[in-house]
């Protein structure tokens, strides 16, 4: 008898504090998948954001550091500059990422820093209990957007992968999502893509995974999954929005 | 040795690649953007990495992730510069980091001044960031010491596994003066087998962690951490007296302050007052007990700073108050003329000064 | 001997901090105790720039030259703005082409040169600071006419060999004007 399915060996055996059908579990666990199969754990070191997934530290088996809200991309890049031969990557939510990190986020990028950024959308803050994230969606109710996101007074959401796939420094950028088995099955191929970029020193890569938040959202695990696909993915197209490799090989 | 004569900004940078480190991270700020240009320069030379962030709060992160992997780095700025940069200090003093920073002061608050200041006192001792933790704060008075108190930094960083500043001024940052340059005696670099620089299949997982969730385990964290600091205070502080056998007045002063107190002194002397000077080269820890000591006979003290008064709170703590301490400070980027201080010692020596020691 | 407390100053451009770089190198080189300071900020730009260097027998307390002995000053403003700091019996240089008057001073020894002319007429064009740093030392007994190569030599980068030449040229025309 041959086993046909198990924990992969860079995510820990521990229970996650996640939510019940929240997707933060389907990506760490794409994350470690792509980790083994590069087999490259023993030489990784990931950086945990401030958020949900602020814990990450203990459910990756590869050594770990706990960054400050959004600074992750600058820790990365202390480490990747230190030890350039380490593999180093970020676990980043959309508040970390998009509103207090957004210049250490388009920094790294755009000096095309030799990392990996996992970027998750769920477009809520979630840690912190629902309120309204840079990517909440136009009309989308949170706790301080009680009457649905106003864009006249707080503005648009950002779309992160179109806005940094404009920066040369950027390698790779993808974005995906974890709302089905098919996405979820392309999520680990961009993920694995990313790290890849990163092992052949091909410069920045960032794959943001569009993903749920029953709790916030106050919706049922398949409803959540439902509403990513009737209301983020139309907002947020999916799809590869820069391929350095590509357009190499192309030529 | 061959003296050379440096800028006290670039005898840090080359004390400070003398002394291993090969990372520097940091973002333009006068009086302070010598330390970064030297940089620039130099680490290339000798295999490094230098990068410009794009902010002083990116530097010290950056910071943080590369002490994080275990290698000796350094970043630098000025006032505002610092303030950014409090969040990270913390993070850094949280997850038990060595780094090495450097404050050129300069005048404030907010975007102040350009010029020289001391007026960032209570930010290195006191409020270098949120929550329960302390830095060594070492401050040089001369170019020399710039290179010398940044070795030192580098090496006490390590052996406390805690955040060292080198605290300046536009002054000491500008000025040229002869130095000697050399290099630490030949040592192994500090072990650090808790760096997050890939498990490489063979030990467990290192965390780099400031997150305690439950009370009571963060509450054992700052316990332990705040024995650790008690032994520091204890074995670290620096001072250098200056004409104190006989002082009656002694001014107590540091960094570029100190300089023209003694030129102060000298006239003093000539007059026949009894001044003499202590001053502090830590100000975290503060030399306490040499104040203490000198409180026995001194008749007064004057707290000489290029602020408002906040080293004040120190050395009236450090004299318990037994003898009057009294204040001559500049601020906003004002430096002393050694005639202000004069004025102040005449004063503390024949008791004109009404304001007592509170 | 007595300690110089000497300070430039001039427009940002003139080479106040490069003359006083020269004259600090000619102290360091005699063995005797240096310091140099520089202001700082928007004046590099474009404004008036002073600096501070004092060679002393003694360890230097202040950098800061607060009462200059020996004031050189490039332009009006700044003999306009520090020749009441000098001290008594000191020494105040004036480039006479560009400062149209003589000092109020009568308890202090003035010394007049056209700097800016002078290195004009003498294709110098920009080292009018070193034809005055020349006189100072002269006059002043800073150094010797032997120390001159050799403080200039570890002021002037081995990259920039012909600067080294006029710079020298410039010193000495101050060092021997009116002799």
């Amino acid at each position: 008898m041959s086993i046909v399915f198990d924990r992969p060996k860079a995510l820990s055996d521990v229970p996650t504090h996640y939510c019940p059908g929240c997707t933060h579990g389907i990506i760490h666990r794409l994350v470690a998948e792509a980790m083994d199969e590069l087999d490259i754990a023993g030489r990784t070191v990931g950086i945990a954001p401030v958020g949900c997934a602020v814990m990450a530290y203990d459910y990756f088996e590869c050594d770990m550091i706990e960054a400050a809200h959004g600074r992750a991309p600058a820790v990365a890049t202390g480490v990747k500059r230190a030890k350039p031969e380490s593999i180093v990557f970020t676990y980043q939510g959309d508040g970390d990422l998009a509103a207090i990190g957004c210049a250490e986020t388009v920094h790294a990028a755009a000096r095309g820093e030799n990392i990996t950024i996992i970027f998750v959308n769920n477009a809520i803050y979630g840690m912190t209990g629902g309120q309204m994230a840079p990517t909440t969606l136009p009309g989308q109710i949170t706790q301080t957007t009680p009457y649905g996101r106003d864009v006249v007074s707080a503005g648009y959401p950002i779309r992160v992968c179109e806005l940094l796939s404009t920066l040369e420094g950027a390698s790779f950028i993808q974005r995906v999502a974890a709302d089905s088995v098919k996405n979820v099955r392309e999520a680990k191929k961009a993920i694995k893509k990313a790290f890849q970029v990163q092992l052949e020193s091909r410069g920045f890569s960032l794959v943001e995974v569009l993903s749920s938040c029953p709790t916030n959202w106050g919706l049922t695990p398949s409803q959540a999954l439902d509403w990513i696909r009737a209301s983020m993915i139309p907002y947020y197209p999916l799809g590869v929005f820069k391929d350095k490799s590509a357009k190499s090989k192309g030529e | 040795m061959e003296k050379v004569l440096m800028k006290g900004n670039e005898a840090i940078a080359e004390a400070a690649i003398m002394a291993g480190c090969r990372h520097f991270f940091g973002y333009p700020i006068t009086p302070q953007t010598e330390v970064a240009a030297y940089m620039s320069k130099r680490l290339p030379q000798v295999g490094g990495v230098y990068l410009q962030a794009e902010s002083e709060i990116a530097s010290i992160n950056m910071v943080l992730g590369a002490s994080s992997a275990g290698v000796r780095v350094l970043t630098s700025s000025s006032s505002p510069g610092i303030s950014l940069m409090s969040e990270g200090l913390s993070y850094i003093a949280g997850c038990d980091l060595p780094a090495v920073l450097v404050n050129i002061q300069r005048g404030g608050p907010g975007l102040g001044g350009i010029q020289p200041s001391q007026a960032d006192y209570y930010q290195a001792t006191r409020s270098s960031g949120h929550g329960d933790f302390r830095i060594l704060v070492l401050a040089p008075n001369s170019v020399q010491e710039m290179a010398d108190l940044t070795m030192k930094a580098f090496d006490l960083a390590d052996k406390h596994r805690m955040p060292a500043m080198i605290l300046g001024d536009g002054i000491l940052g500008q000025m040229m003066e002869p130095i000697v340059l050399s290099a630490p005696e030949e040592q192994k670099p500090a072990e650090k087998p808790w760096a997050a620089t890939g498990t490489g299949g063979t030990r467990k997982k290192n965390i780099i962690n400031s997150l305690y969730l439950q009370p009571d385990q963060l509450e054992r964290k700052n316990l332990e951490r705040y024995e650790r600091y008690k032994a520091i205070s204890e074995s670290e502080a620096m001072y250098e007296e200056h004409l104190m056998d006989d002082a009656d007045v002694v001014l107590v002063a540091y960094g570029a302050t100190s300089r023209i107190c003694k030129n102060a002194i000298s006239m003093a002397r000539s007059k026949g007052i009894k001044a003499g000077l202590i001053r502090p080269v830590t100000l975290w820890p503060f030399p306490e007990k040499a104040l203490a000591n000198a409180s026995c006979r001194a008749k007064s003290f004057v707290c000489v700073e290029m602020s408002m008064g906040q080293m004040i709170d120190d050395v009236k703590l450090a004299v318990k108050c037994s003898k009057p301490v009294y204040f001559c400070g500049r601020t906003g980027g004002m430096v002393h003329s050694p005639e202000e201080i004069l004025k102040k010692i005449e004063d503390a020596n024949g008791g004109v000064i009404n304001e007592h020691c509170i | 001997m007595n300690a110089f407390n000497i300070l430039i100053a001039g427009f940002g451009g003139q080479g106040v901090l490069f003359a006083g770089k020269f004259i600090v190198y000619a102290g360091l080189i005699q063995g005797r105790q240096v310091s140099w300071l520089p202001s700082y900020g928007p004046e590099m730009r474009g404004g008036t720039a002073n600096c501070s260097v004092i060679i002393s027998d003694e360890p230097i307390g202040s950098p800061i030259v607060t009462k200059p002995n020996i004031l050189i000053a490039m332009n009006l403003p700044s003999l306009d703005r520090y020749e009441d700091s000098v001290e008594e019996s000191g020494l105040a240089a004036s480039d006479s082409s560009l400062i149209p008057r003589g000092l109020h001073r009568t308890d202090i020894q003035g010394v007049f040169i056209p700097a800016s002319s002078l290195a004009e007429e003498n294709g110098l064009k920009g080292l009018s600071n070193m034809i005055m740093v020349g006189k100072a030392i002269r006059e002043a007994g800073i150094c010797t006419q032997g120390e001159i190569a050799e403080a200039m030599a570890k002021t002037v980068p081995e990259r920039k060999k012909s600067l080294f030449d006029s710079n020298m040229r410039a010193v000495f025309l101050g060092y021997n004007y009116g002799r």
